[in-house]
């Protein structure tokens, strides 16, 4: 065997190693937090603490049911409003997108994805709370579906932009006029692609807490009602975890788990939703 | 050339066909006669496909896209003011060089894409369509059993056959053909001809090619491009035999193209 031949080699072993390493390194923090929540959380997880409401500071016990229908109510607010504008506005981009608005558009969703959460929230309060004088559940999913609303229409559009040119022209040859074209063949298509990124885009606004501290604003007790103040899991968790009790640090972590949760389950209905497609049935 | 008496479905005038301000395909005045296979022949970058995209206003589509002159559809030109492309295209189906079934849809949904675009039709009247356009892209017997079945799972051959099956199933006057069989393999090249001279007794077919073994057993009549231009067009017979343009006689015996 030559010289070169086996320089080749190591260099090969130690470059596949080297990555191996990043590899671990780049899924090491996730593993880690996860064990860290399950060991301090789980304990403290049982159906009370689902289905009650919080007990007064010192007492033991209770639960964070508010929070919990809190977070369903706002990212489902959240989605409502940023599902039909951002997807919307992808498919603008990836079908109509050529000219001048186009670009504007595009350029403007990548500044406001870029905008810290926390701007958003200030945004949401000056616009949607101040005029209003009081803080809602309702201002709180309209700022997390402005977080939404950029992200979402980058990946429509770029999920749509994948859809190959040819099957467009056949829609077209068909005599399919050109809206229908772009919802039938092109969005259809790319639907798997487009689910996937609404999941993924609520799994982000779930975790948020920076733009409901100042819309949602958080709420001791169990509410419905949108057009008041409402508690979010992420809210309840800075608000134990930043608390003086032992008590609340647990629920905290227990909270934290139950979100962590939640995203997760999202994110695998989501891989989920896209491997059922039409073409492997 | 002349029509020996037959209709002539579709003729186009002076077409032109640019991209910007560059032509693809100068002043092309040629005629093709109802229930007849017209073969468009010529090197690569010739302006064939280009000229089959001017016949259905697809040309108009691609960047920068547009047309002089006139293509007359059973005498009325398809680029009179006031005349619908969608609508056109409805009346000249088209096949490309690469299958391209919906993935989304299955095979029978395929074949009917075309059929509800003009509205909601009973549900007895679109199967018999689907059947009628399967039959007629000989595939039936091949998925006839799978109809619900997914689309893109079927061969290239088969997938390409569904998209003729897609193409005349809303009952097209003219047929577009595109290299059909580029992407194919022998027994799929060979079914597609076959295909062909059963399709001409109910439309009237234009198909592009590289292939001239293939125009001479498939065209009644064969046109042969060069740079953008028409250089001849005659009875496919008389191409091969006996053409009049030495350029069509230097391409056709294989000296340059």
């Amino acid at each position: 065997m030559s010289g070169r031949s086996t320089r080749r080699r190591i260099q090969s072993a130690v470059m596949t190693g080297i990555v191996g390493l990043l590899c671990i390194a780049a899924v090491a923090p996730l593993l880690f937090i996860f064990g860290n929540l399950v060991a301090k959380g789980a304990s403290s997880i049982d159906w009370n603490f689902f289905v009650q409401n919080p007990v007064p500071a010192g007492q033991t016990g209770g639960g964070v049911a508010h929070a919990i229908v809190g977070t369903g109510i706002i990212v489902g607010l959240a989605g409502l409003i940023g599902l039909p504008v951002g997807v919307g506005a992808g498919i603008y981009l990836a079908e109509y997108g050529g000219g001048k608005l186009g670009w504007i558009v595009r350029f403007l969703a990548d500044v406001l994805n870029g905008t810290p959460s926390i701007v958003i929230g200030i945004f949401a309060w000056t616009w949607l709370v101040k005029p209003v004088g009081h803080f809602s559940a309702l201002a709180g999913g309209a700022a997390l579906a402005v977080l939404m609303v950029p992200m979402l229409a980058r990946t429509t559009e770029e999920m749509v932009r994948l859809v190959p040119n040819s099957l467009r022209e056949a829609a077209l040859a068909l005599g399919y006029p050109r809206w229908r074209t772009s919802l039938r063949v092109m969005v259809r298509t790319a639907l798997g692609g487009i689910v996937t990124g609404a999941l993924v885009a609520i799994a982000r606004a779930a975790g948020e807490t920076a733009p409901l501290l100042f819309t949602a604003l958080g709420n001791l007790n169990f509410s419905t009602n949108i057009l008041q103040p409402m508690q979010s899991l992420s809210l309840q968790i800075y608000v134990y975890a930043t608390g003086p009790f032992e008590e609340w640090h647990r629920l905290a972590w227990a909270s934290a788990l139950v979100l962590m949760g939640l995203v997760l389950i999202l994110s695998v209905s989501a891989r989920w939703a896209t491997r059922q497609r039409h073409g492997t049935r | 050339m002349a029509p020996d008496n037959a209709l002539v479905r579709l003729e186009t005038k002076r077409l032109t066909a640019l991209f910007g301000r560059s032509p693809a395909v100068h002043e092309v005045s040629v005629f093709f006669p109802t229930n007849t296979v017209t073969a468009i022949i010529g090197p690569s970058g010739c302006g064939k496909s280009t000229f089959l995209r001017c016949l259905n206003r697809m040309h108009e589509l691609s960047q920068g896209g547009w047309v002089t002159g006139s293509v007359m559809l059973d005498g009325d030109d398809i680029y009179d003011a006031g005349v619908n492309p969608v609508v056109i295209r409805r009346q000249i189906g088209m096949v490309f060089q690469r299958p391209t079934p919906f993935p989304t849809m299955s095979i029978y949904e395929n074949v009917a894409a075309g059929l509800r675009v003009n509205g909601r039709l009973p549900r007895r009247d679109v199967d018999a369509a689907v059947e009628q356009a399967l039959r007629q892209a000989a595939l039936w017997d091949e998925v006839k059993d799978r109809l619900e079945g997914s689309a893109v799972a079927l061969s290239g051959g088969q997938q390409q056959r569904l998209c003729i099956a897609r193409a005349v199933a809303p009952k097209p006057e003219v047929l577009l053909l595109d290299e059909p069989t580029a992407s194919l393999d022998p027994a799929g090249t060979q079914r597609i001809e076959e295909l062909c001279h059963e399709l001409k007794q109910r439309y009237t077919i234009v198909i592009v090619t590289h292939n001239m073994q293939q125009a001479a057993r498939v065209s009644d009549y064969t046109a042969f491009f060069y740079m953008g231009k028409l250089v001849e067009v005659n009875r496919t017979t008389a191409i091969f035999t006996r053409p009049k343009q030495p350029q069509t006689e230097a391409y056709i015996t294989g000296r340059f193209g």
